[in-house]
């Protein structure tokens, strides 16, 4: 076994923890150690806390041959992720092993030639790629003995910890802004836990939830984005891995992802420099693009300025899923994108839309907004030359159309409406 | 002028584990300067070398990101509620 991320000054790792081969939080920042526990934020510079590892130093094939014949859920990965091992025999809703679409005839709309392919996560038990991050936060809440799960989220964290938290036993209480789109709040509530609109924004729900953790009226409580946040964002990583695994043990050459808060991104980078580390795939150079709404662009905005850190904005954009204006990982996702050699861009709310329809049409999959957002940004970096279209390319599709309908409402519409005889039918046009 | 400083659990070793503190001064920056007074060295978490707001640190006064208003120049009129919130929450 050998420690992958850095060592640093500070205490040592919890030994009565058990979440597998993670061995200690590492500050991204300054380095500075701390052992597990729920705390996301570094005592000494208010940097973001990391997972550090003991990854698996053996035979890579023995690796390979292991996760290949492991469930087909994220837990076929519990080796590279902080849960202890027995993960899948616990409730959960085992999420992961989504669809990699071979997206052809999208190819062709767009002109990609080196091969393009639509990771669909809309395929996850609550529809979302949630249920990712939220499985890995519900081991780290069962090792830290919280009985309350909760989080601030834009709709699809609330389903999943809803969800989650019922097959684990747990109470749930989320935290949304109070307009959200009407399918995400059903699935929050659904569930039976408890469900709190916020008279504000995703940023003042994530606000009250930071101060709530540090009150009594919040004590006890794992909030997944928050105090269990390192554990949590860990399940992203599984993207990367899936995608690699699902294209024959191979990394990809462009990834294009959306970007909400920005973790999501970041952990796909880690998850490949992961695999690449433990050598189930062979190094290569790869580009990550972000992939953003205009209502709501701060990183795509510090990307094209030349900022390395991000201003932030308002979020105004029916990509609601991806409208966090104060995005915590902002910076990293900078970062990212130009080490990388990616981009970040961002589509109007009609280009999402036009490009939840292009993605239907072309492949049969209904996408959220976020969706709409990814393929609208690969569009466009292709129309700038940013992105190779002769290269493998990848898309993240995050989450269901299902949960926004009011996005396409106006423009999925029927054909005709007519009486039931065969002459309407003609009259309508629309007889072969 | 006098606020109340809303403190995060990782800077209450500097308050003696209290969640609010009052604090004087008629900007944000005074402020932080008094508090550190009162509780030396609180005020280096929070802001770098420079002196400026550290990256992963949100401050509001009462329901205003200091940096949509005039960062540490902020005014903070009496009885205003100043929060100190680590940034790397949500998503």
């Amino acid at each position: 076994m050998s420690v992958l991320t850095q060592a640093g000054a500070g205490r040592a790792a919890t030994p009565s923890i058990d979440l597998g081969p993670a061995v200690a939080l590492s500050c991204r920042e300054c380095g500075e150690r701390f052992g597990l526990a729920p705390i996301f934020a570094c005592a000494s510079c208010f940097g973001p806390l990391e997972i550090a590892y003991e990854l698996p130093s053996g035979d890579p094939e023995e690796l390979r041959r292991r996760i290949e014949a492991g469930p087909a859920s994220i837990w076929r990965y519990a080796p590279l992720l902080p849960v202890p091992a027995d993960v899948a025999d616990k409730p959960n809703l085992n999420p992961g092993w989504t669809k990699l679409v071979k997206a052809d005839r999208l190819a062709a709309a767009l002109g990609v030639t080196g091969g393009l392919y639509v990771k669909d996560d809309s395929g996850n038990p609550t529809h979302s790629f949630k249920d990712r991050v939220v499985a890995n936060a519900v081991e780290a809440a069962r090792a830290f003995g919280f009985t309350t799960l909760s989080c601030s989220s834009t709709g699809n964290l609330a389903g999943a910890v809803g969800a989650a938290a019922a097959r684990a036993g747990l109470r749930s209480c989320v935290f949304i802004p109070h307009d959200l789109e009407q399918g995400k709040v059903v699935m929050a509530a659904v569930y039976g836990g408890d469900v709190v609109g916020i008279e504000g924004t995703y940023d003042d729900v994530n606000r009250f939830c930071s101060e709530l953790i540090g009150d009594p009226a919040g004590e006890g409580w794992g909030f997944v984005n928050v105090n269990l946040r390192p554990y949590y964002a860990e399940g992203s990583k599984t993207l990367a891995y899936e995608i690699c695994e699902q294209l024959g043990w191979r990394l990809p050459d462009q990834l294009v992802v959306p970007i909400a808060s920005g973790s999501q991104l970041t952990k796909i980078d880690k998850g490949l420099k992961e695999l690449i580390a433990v050598g189930l795939v062979e190094d290569k150079p790869y580009k990550i693009f972000g992939a953003q709404a205009a209502g709501c662009s701060p990183v795509s905005q510090a990307y094209k300025a030349g900022h390395d850190v991000v201003r932030p904005v308002r979020p105004d954009t029916i990509a609601k899923s991806l409208a966090i204006g104060n995005p915590a990982d902002g910076p990293y996702v900078l970062d990212i994108a130009r080490r990388t050699g990616g981009a970040v861009e961002d589509v109007t709310d009609e280009e999402i839309v036009d490009a939840i329809h292009l993605l239907a049409r072309t492949e049969g999959v209904f996408a959220e907004t976020a969706g709409g957002v990814t393929v609208g940004v690969t569009r466009k970096l292709i129309e700038s030359g940013a992105l190779d279209p002769s290269l493998t390319t990848v898309v993240l599709n995050t989450g269901d159309g299902l949960k926004t309908l009011d996005a396409v409402d106006s423009t999925a519409r029927p054909s005709a409406i007519i009486r039931p005889n065969l002459d309407a039918f003609r009259e309508a046009g629309l007889a072969s | 002028m006098s606020v109340t400083v809303r403190i995060p659990t990782i800077l209450r070793t500097y308050t003696g584990g209290k969640a609010e503190v009052t604090a004087e001064g008629q900007t944000l920056s005074d402020v932080l300067a008094d508090l550190d007074r009162n509780h030396q060295g609180i005020a280096a978490r929070v802001l770098d070398e420079d002196g400026k707001l550290r990256r992963f640190v949100n401050v509001y006064v009462n329901d205003d990101d200091v940096r949509f208003t005039d960062g540490l120049k902020t005014p903070t009129p009496d009885g205003a509620g100043v929060s100190i919130i680590p940034a790397v929450a949500g998503g």
